[in-house]
């Protein structure tokens, strides 16, 4: 008998790998926040210490919040999150079921053609789009941005839903059919709560991008009005000086909402897995 | 309650024919199981007659109404699924109570209904479990109580009972007969478990290569099969097949049920040798590879000591022989 799985030796190897790896990955971001609450000076002159007593200076922050309109960029970069993530959910996953579960004509190219967003990156058509957003009248608003990334996050979102959508019992589908329910139904009511894991998923892979996007805010939504927090923090990185008092605290209170989104759509994860499948 | 009726359905799946030209009549309260091996067609079958699948061709008729471009909601029938199906968000009530909900009965009809089922299938302590709280067998039953609920002109079972443990199947078994004689509803019934379609059917279809090979009565189909495919299909341990140019005979095939056959140590119609014997009890199955007939199963009733490699003669009983003509059909 083996008695690897429980032996000490290697569960401390493993916790100490991930222990490592952990260290590695949150590292960055601790820099980050705890030279977010220091003085100018002590960022430069001690830059891995925590702050101290003396040190200690909440300058950052204060900047952050006179000037510039900070809470209206979280809005907006709040606002465009999560409305792009629930058309990407509610588009990718209809798309999917229809893909996995109807017989037509050019399923398998319909498949296929959504695919192939996952491998041309969207902003090769950068110009196209900035053209389609000013004949359209869409510049500076936060619609253009929400469109941009629902067909940016859409293709993978079909690719992994469809594959979890074949999965999901062709015998409950068919059971709602003989009670009576709508194909609407049988997809709201029966399938997304048995996908809802690979929707969390899908929604974590879809959130992050759009979050740290700098690339569309910084050319279809420049204005005042339509700047998203990672638009806003640049305006203190400046060609000659850079305030990074102020731009390390706009860095972490951007990471709190994400965070947030990320807690709420990992316990989902969670609960989809133990809700308890068919068999 | 309701009659079947299906006419010339055909069913493709592009260039492949599942179903080549089905008929069949189903009256009254009848219990009819479609048997066959895989990939026969049989399940289509219930699913054309669903509605889950359209025919390609044909009509199907329940009731005396045609049915063939209704939707399966509409269709006044009801379906247990192999792997049961059940809405797992959903407490075991509210799980039998959707459909009648959906066709907008009144709440008290519904209750009346639930109760009425829960106390046959002995459901009433698990009313407001969820399926993930319950044993196979226990989850099989909701099915069948969901489909009892909906008061069904027809019922469909798709392998209701393959998913479950031996001793469940017996049990679930038994339950799927008595619900039949209590209800006295039509019943269509789907399995590749031959003991299945014999011990619960009034009639059986055996299906091949999406055509119906007989309809008969259980033991109609013993007795008499009409061809070679079903008397292969129907008794076990299988038919043995004698080619009957081996016995000077005159037809294509000749047909002995292992337990049509007799041995003896010392004297019989065929000689053969012992190759592997089979002991459970209640009969004993022996393998025998005869000289002039090739390798026969023999079925023995009660204990019979055989070892392999001894020499032992298979008698088939005259009257129980089978013959059967080039095309495979049955020769009288």
């Amino acid at each position: 008998m083996s008695r690897a799985t429980n032996s000490f030796s290697r569960s401390a190897a493993a916790h100490a790998i991930l222990i490592a790896y952990t260290i590695i990955a949150l590292f960055p971001v601790f820099i980050i926040v705890i030279n977010s609450f220091k003085a100018r000076n002590a960022i430069f002159n001690a830059p891995m210490t925590p702050p101290t007593a003396e040190t200690f200076d909440l300058v950052g922050y204060r900047t952050v919040l006179a000037q510039g309109d900070f809470l209206q960029y979280f809005q907006n970069s709040f606002i465009v999150t999560v409305s792009s993530l629930f058309f990407v959910l509610l588009f990718g996953a209809m798309a999917a079921f229809a893909l996995s579960e109807y017989r037509f004509r050019g399923n398998k190219l319909m498949g296929l053609y959504l695919a192939l967003g996952i491998m041309i990156p969207i902003r090769l058509g950068t110009v196209a789009i900035l053209q389609l957003m000013v004949a359209s009248g869409l510049v500076n608003t936060l619609t253009a941005l929400v469109l941009v990334y629902t067909a940016q996050g859409l293709p993978l979102a079909i690719f992994i839903l469809a594959e979890f959508m074949s999965t999901v019992s062709d015998d409950l589908k068919n059971a709602g059919r003989i009670d009576g329910l709508s194909e609407y139904t049988i997809f709201f009511r029966l399938v997304l709560p048995l996908v809802r894991p690979a929707m969390a998923t899908v929604a974590v892979f879809t959130m992050i991008p759009i979050w740290n996007d700098l690339w569309f805010p910084l050319i279809l939504a420049p204005s005042e009005a339509t700047k998203t927090i990672t638009l806003g923090a640049q305006m203190f990185i400046g060609q000659y000086v850079t305030n990074w008092n102020a731009v390390l605290a706009a860095l972490s209170l951007a990471i709190l909402p994400v965070l947030v989104l990320y807690l709420i759509f990992s316990r989902q994860l969670i609960r989809g897995i133990t809700s308890g499948a068919v068999k | 309650m309701g009659s079947l009726n299906i006419e010339n359905v055909k069913k493709s799946f592009g260039p492949v024919d599942v179903l080549k030209g089905i008929d069949l009549a189903v009256s009254d309260g009848e219990f009819v199981v479609f048997v066959g091996p895989s990939g026969c067609g049989k399940s289509t079958l219930l699913r054309v007659i669903a509605g889950l699948e359209d025919a390609s061709s044909g009509h199907v008729i329940i009731d005396g109404n045609e049915v063939t471009s209704t939707p399966p909601a509409k269709r006044g029938i009801a379906m247990v699924f192999q792997t049961y199906a059940l809405y797992p968000h959903l407490t075991v009530r509210n799980n039998m109570a959707l459909g009648l909900k959906q066709a907008g009965t009144p709440a008290a009809e519904i209750e009346k209904r639930i109760a009425a089922a829960s106390t046959m299938l002995s459901l009433e302590p698990y009313l407001e479990r969820r399926p993930a709280e319950l044993s196979g067998g226990q989850r099989q039953r909701v099915a069948i109580g969901r489909a009892v609920v909906r008061e069904p002109k027809l019922f469909l079972f798709d392998e209701p009972l393959s998913n479950l443990d031996a001793a469940l199947r017996v049990n679930t078994r038994l339950e799927i007969a008595q619900l039949h004689r209590r209800l006295k509803a039509t019943m269509v019934y789907v399995t590749h478990d031959q003991v299945e379609a014999m011990t619960l059917a009034d009639k059986i279809v055996v299906l091949n290569a999406g055509r119906i090979e007989q309809v008969g009565a259980p033991m109609e189909l013993y007795n008499s099969p009409a061809n070679v495919f079903v008397a292969g299909f129907i008794g076990s341990p299988k038919m043995n097949f004698i080619e009957g140019a081996r016995l000077g005979e005159s037809v294509k095939t000749i047909g002995v049920r292992p337990e049509h056959l007799t041995v003896d140590a010392k004297k019989g119609a065929w000689k053969g040798t012992v190759i592997h014997a089979e002991h459970l009890g209640a009969d004993t199955n022996i393998y025998l590879d005869c000289e002039k007939a090739g390798l026969l199963t023999v079925r023995v009733f009660g204990v019979y000591d055989a070892e392999p490699g001894a020499t032992l003669y298979a008698t088939p009983d005259p009257a129980r022989t089978y013959r059967f003509g080039e095309d495979g059909r049955a020769v009288k």
